[in-house]
């Protein structure tokens, strides 16, 4: 077991580094040059001015020697300085250790993605086994219903409707941010239900679009399991229908709910530029928005490379989640 | 006996919600074609003596902050949302079909690194790349066109592998390939009709998807630059006008809703009228 976990880790290296080249070349091949964006806040810049800053930063040099340089950075955590004005480093910026905890961009992120995804799990199980083992009945159909609504729903007109809603027409939840105005002079019980109040929407938003999807997944699933053989076995010898299901079916119909989590990693970071961008939430997606609407390049080339590393992480994850449920790969 | 398309059919019509889609979809289709003539007003009229109307008898759905009709800005987006989905799974079609048959077909190395190429762009967070891209190359239709649909491809690609794995080793195959027919011929004339089934099915599902990120890109204000109208980019301006004009936030939203819903049902119904396996079990 250990020796494929470590076959699958060196297997990331050579994706990693797809995922970088990939996104390298494309941003470095759009027209432009990184460049432009730093001397067009100085129009008095002259041409030496400009060489000697594309210089700086190896632009005068081949594109594949350019990506090596990256590369080369990269390798030792050097993800470099942003573009924008401040001129801080790039890590600094996504990673501020000045800052709290729970104040860090990627931290936010993760944390937001993290419960969003916790929640979606509570209640996507539950929904796709009772929908499976109800096949045809009312309630069935209901969830079949409720699952082609969250399908079908951009999640950023549901996050508008409801901030309409709750935000502005009951005035109930707070519309934007992580925290009111007067969050420091809160006591320590009233900072976290300040916290919750302001991720109540968000992550209902995420939650809601995010559930379609897997209890669909499971509900196909147990679908399949209850009609093998074990189960109708299982259900000869008498067991009550709950250890059918629970005990017997459920270990198996869940694996492939594992392997879908893993995959859902990228969509739930891209999905988190939207969220945060419209929550006014200030997380890595929209730290990411912010910077390629400023054409920062260091910036956007460390973000991918971060998404692309947590999206690796994600399905070694699931990999792992795998093989703790299933004997069978334990074994081999 | 009926012949498989009489059966599909057969199959398809009993489907009710699967028939709902495909009314949905063939309605936006008429809309969309037929824009000039159905939408009301001129969708870029600007009439500032009617700025933020609630919906009423002149304008149905109200108007924005420049006094244009949204019921004709609407319809006019429709035909956004119609070309970028059709475009864009256009291109995902042919780019998976392409790497999935090469890859099934001819196995080995070819195989290996077409794979490792899907694992890799898997794993790229694709929204992130796709807002990179359009925000540094400029955001016309093409380019977002384009760059939903190179970045979507995988699935079908894996599809299209999956076919050709099995149907390779078909009788037909081998007696296609005994009478000298070349490889290229096998690819596309032998194998490729007959694994086209599920690929119809991933596209018509892919264009809900690809809706779905247009008005994404559009709301987030790098999509389609107005004037041109497109639901995403009326929902901007419904989100500026949260707090006077729920008009300019509920209808385009509804737009994209029932537009995604429509191909989800529609491709959903296909996929069950095609599959045989669930044809025994409505029969009971």
């Amino acid at each position: 077991m250990i020796r494929y976990l470590f076959k699958r880790v060196l297997e990331m290296v050579p994706t990693l580094f797809g995922i970088t080249l990939i996104s390298f070349l494309i941003l470095h091949l759009a027209p432009g040059k990184p460049t432009d964006v730093l001397s067009d806040f100085n129009p008095k810049i002259t041409p030496e001015a400009r060489e000697r800053l594309e210089k700086m930063y190896n632009l005068d040099k081949p594109i594949v020697v350019q990506y090596g340089l990256w590369l080369e950075k990269i390798v030792k955590l050097d993800f470099g300085e942003s573009f924008s004005t401040d001129r801080r480093p790039v890590l600094d910026k996504i990673w501020d250790r000045k800052q709290p905890l729970p104040d860090r961009r990627l931290f936010i992120t993760f944390m937001l993605n993290l419960i969003t995804m916790v929640i979606i799990l509570a209640i996507a199980i539950p929904l796709g086994i009772s929908s499976a083992t109800h096949q045809y009945s009312l309630y069935d159909k209901l969830t079949t219903t409720f699952v082609f609504l969250g399908f079908a729903m951009p999640s950023f007109w549901l996050a508008l409707l409801l901030m309409m809603f709750f935000g502005i027409h009951l005035d109930l939840l707070p519309l934007s941010g992580l925290k009111s105005m007067n969050y420091d002079s809160l006591s320590l019980c009233g900072k976290i239900l300040d916290r919750i109040n302001h991720l109540i929407l968000p992550v209902f938003v995420s939650a809601f679009t995010g559930l379609a999807g897997d209890s669909r997944y499971m509900r196909s699933s147990m679908l399949e399991v209850i009609r093998q053989d074990y189960i109708t076995v299982a259900r000869a010898k008498g067991l009550p229908e709950k250890k059918v299901i629970y005990n017997h079916a459920l270990k198996n119909a869940i694996l492939p709910l594992i392997t879908l989590i893993g995959l859902s990693v990228p969509g739930l970071i891209g999905g988190s530029v939207i969220m945060e961008s419209i929550f006014g939430i200030p997380g890595m997606g929209q730290m990411f928005f912010m910077s390629v609407m400023t054409r920062d390049y260091p910036m956007v080339m460390s973000l991918l490379t971060i998404g692309g590393v947590l999206t690796l992480a994600g399905n070694l994850l699931a990999d792992i989640g795998y093989m703790l449920a299933d004997p069978r790969i334990r074994a081999k | 006996m009926d012949s498989p398309k009489r059966l599909f059919w057969k199959r398809f019509s009993r489907n009710k919600l699967a028939v709902a889609g495909g009314i949905i979809v063939a309605f936006l289709f008429f809309v969309a074609i037929l824009a000039p003539l159905v939408s009301p007003y001129d969708p870029n009229d600007i009439d500032r003596k009617h700025i933020l109307e609630p919906p009423g008898i002149q304008h149905p759905l109200g108007t924005d902050d420049l006094g244009r009709d949204v019921l004709s800005r609407m319809i006019w987006g429709s035909q956004i949302s119609l070309s970028v989905g059709f475009v864009a799974v256009g291109i995902s079609v042919v780019m998976g079909m392409i790497f999935g048959s090469l890859s099934g077909y001819y196995g080995g190395w070819m195989d290996r690194i077409i794979m490792r190429f899907i694992d890799i762009m898997l794993s790229v967070p694709t929204f992130f790349l796709i807002l990179a891209v359009i925000a540094f190359i400029g955001s016309s239709i093409w380019n977002i066109m384009i760059i939903i649909g190179i970045t979507s491809w995988m699935g079908v690609a894996r599809l299209v592998r999956a076919e050709f794995l099995s149907l390779k080793e078909r009788e037909y195959v081998l007696a296609a390939r005994a009478v000298g027919a070349s490889n290229m011929r096998i690819i596309f004339r032998h194998i490729m009709v007959n694994s086209l089934a599920p690929v119809l099915v991933s596209a018509v599902l892919g264009i809900a998807g690809a809706v779905l990120v247009e008005s994404s890109l559009s709301f987030l204000g790098i999509g389609v630059q107005p004037p041109t109208p497109s639901w995403g980019n009326i929902l901007t301006l419904g989100k500026d006008n949260m707090e006077t004009a729920w008009w300019l936030s509920v209808f385009p939203g509804l737009a994209i809703l029932i537009t995604v819903l429509g191909y989800n049902l529609l491709g959903e119904g296909v996929r069950d009228a095609l599959d045989p396996r669930l044809w025994g079990a409505e029969s009971e």
